[in-house]
């Protein structure tokens, strides 16, 4: 099972996805450029956080125009895993695979701590490992995270089971309903502010990302078997 | 050839933090006649075009895929000057 990592110029989070799946879920990985147009050998694609494209315009914006954007829409058209954090998921919003936007903090501050997040779906292939509303502590580092959409989207998020994590206790960004990360409809494309990639090891502070990931692994093992 | 000017700002529905600390510095500035501030930007750009409703046109497309996200933001596009 192979997982590749796209790098636009300006992520900064490539190396941790890279690692945590190499070092701690040890399966294979390699590094994707934002030029490429073939994504025929992988079997999940993860975005990583950062800046790319130094965030000119609006985050994420430019780095949805990149070739490599279009292959990922259609492999996550495919029903193929695609997973977005932070930067990763700004992208996924930008390039239309996730519903609403994330705007300026509330606070106006740039946030970077270990945030309680909530995990309100389990039903869902990030995170089948994980208890329903089972807490994790997880690092965030953001100034855009506020997650907004319409009330129409909203309704259409709950309806579906899209909310899969929220946060808890305090909210850090203004985020709506405290949300911290969703899927798509279909439930193959998860964008999130928090970056479960840095909490892969308790000697680090936490591991409660890497139920995340071995989640992923469970399910595409369950998918090639059939 | 028409230059075009399109101005991209939050919707009036999405609340604003950046405007609302802007217009607190105002106020405390002593100017307490201010209110409703709006935060917002602008392109300025050239368009090869025809007539004027084509060089609009496309100033709007390019407003819609790229220069304003329109889950949060509105646009307007203003011909500046036909050359």
């Amino acid at each position: 099972m192979k997982f590749g990592v796209l790098v636009f110029p300006g992520s900064n989070c490539d190396i941790d996805l890279y690692l945590a799946i190499k070092d701690i879920i040890k399966e294979e990985v390699e590094y994707i450029r934002h030029t490429q147009t073939d994504l025929s050998e992988f079997d999940a694609i993860l975005i990583p956080g950062g800046f790319s494209y130094g965030d000119y315009l609006r985050c994420g914006a430019i780095a949805r125009f990149s070739s490599v954007m279009d292959e990922v829409a259609k492999f996550a058209k495919a029903g193929k895993p695609v997973f977005g954090t932070c930067n990763g998921f700004q992208i996924l919003t930008e390039a239309g695979l996730l519903p609403g936007v994330l705007l300026k903090n509330d606070s106006l501050k740039f946030v970077c701590q270990t945030q309680s997040v909530k995990v309100s779906n389990n039903q869902s292939l990030f995170t089948s490992q994980y208890e329903k509303d089972e807490l994790l502590a997880l690092p965030i580092a953001h100034g855009e995270g506020n997650y907004y959409c319409d009330e129409e989207t909203l309704a259409e998020l709950k309806k579906n089971n899209q909310i899969i994590f929220t946060y808890e206790g305090n909210n850090p960004n203004g985020s709506l309903e405290n949300i911290a990360g969703i899927t798509n409809k279909a439930g193959n494309v998860l964008g999130m502010m928090p970056h479960p990639e840095r909490a892969m090891e308790e000697l680090l502070g936490s591991d409660s990302g890497r139920k995340l990931f071995a989640s992923m692994v469970d399910y595409l093992r369950k998918v090639s078997q059939n | 050839m028409f230059k075009m000017r399109v101005y991209v700002g939050y919707k009036e529905s999405v609340l604003d933090p950046q405007a609302e600390v802007i217009e607190g510095a105002i106020t405390r500035l002593g100017y307490e006649n201010i209110s409703d501030l709006k935060l917002g930007k602008f392109f300025d750009f050239d368009v090869l075009a025809e007539t004027e409703q084509e060089a609009i046109e496309t100033a709007e497309k390019i407003s819609d895929q790229l220069l304003a996200n329109i889950n949060m933001e509105s646009f307007r596009v203003q011909v500046l000057e036909a050359k």
